[in-house]
């Protein structure tokens, strides 16, 4: 199936579709050393803290909740990662599906990008209160989101796919050249 | 607007993140139990203007339940708690009683 041309908007900040994207689920006792080892073993990354990301040239770690985490990685890896896990965790209880399909990934970046986030999320997106590494999940509008700090003036962000339209185009709404508040 | 707390993560946020689910420490009563204690536990529901124990779950966050302890009239929060306890821990009882005393009385 040919695939459609990643959007991407440049305003006050970048909006960029980021197309195709592994997400593995893991359920579990997060502070176990099984799980720490699975994901070390997965992505070579730690457990990241909580509402925390951790991130590498393999993928990323995302904190989802208190039991929750997702792994970010190449799209044609997410299967084999999550079997990967499934087998090294034989006999412990916990739960990894690879759910690429569930949601769809975009990145925010430029000086505008706090303020693009700012406008959907009741979160202090203030630099001292949410840097590199930071993750909230949280609403942008009225739609579930998940975001974290990649970078300064980096975000990306994951919603469930069958809202993805939306948020794209809530995004650029946002973003739209002359909107910036200049609060940050 | 209320601002919660959520026990599970951490978060301090706003009403619109969370989802109510109604008063707290309800004492279930189901097959075999008297037509009364089952209506009652269907339908009779404090309404109190006051202090007020309930659910909420983190909805748009890490999804977990929690129970909070606040107050109808003013949208004062007294504190979050576990959901996994069946009555109000002692130091959110304490919290309560120092900024609202003798509100046990009235309840």
């Amino acid at each position: 199936m040919a695939q459609a041309a990643l959007r991407r908007f440049s305003g006050e900040a970048l909006i960029e579709e980021a197309g195709p994207t592994g997400m593995v689920t893991l359920r579990g006792t997060l502070r176990s050393g099984a799980i720490l080892s699975a994901v070390q073993g997965a992505v070579g990354l730690r457990v990241p803290e909580v509402r925390r990301a951790e991130s590498g040239p393999r993928g990323s770690v995302l904190w989802m909740s208190p039991d929750e985490l997702m792994l970010i990685c190449e799209a044609g890896e997410a299967a084999g990662i999550a079997a990967g896990i499934t087998e090294r965790l034989a006999g412990e209880h916990f739960l990894a599906l690879d759910l690429s399909s569930a949601r769809s990934r975009f990145r925010i970046s430029g000086a505008g990008a706090r303020e693009v986030l700012a406008k959907g999320a009741p979160v202090d997106l203030a630099p001292r209160a949410f840097g590199p590494g930071d993750l909230r999940r949280t609403r942008l509008g009225s739609v579930a989101v998940a975001f974290w700090c990649t970078g300064p003036d980096m975000f990306e962000l994951i919603c469930f796919r069958s809202v993805a339209d939306h948020v794209y185009e809530w995004l650029c709404l946002a973003a739209r050249p002359g909107g910036r508040v200049h609060l940050y | 607007m209320l601002i919660l707390t959520c026990p599970c993560c951490g978060v301090t946020g706003e009403e619109t993140e969370f989802h109510p689910g109604g008063e707290a420490h309800l004492k279930r009563f189901g097959p075999g139990s008297e037509d009364g204690e089952f209506t009652a536990y269907l339908f009779d529901r404090k309404n109190p203007r006051g202090v007020h124990f309930e659910r909420w779950r983190h909805a748009f966050g890490c999804g977990k339940w929690f129970h909070a302890a606040r107050c109808t009239a003013t949208l004062e929060v007294f504190g979050t708690y576990s959901a996994r306890v069946s009555a109000p821990p002692e130091e959110i009882l304490a919290m309560i009683r120092a900024r609202r005393p003798g509100w046990e009385a009235s309840a």
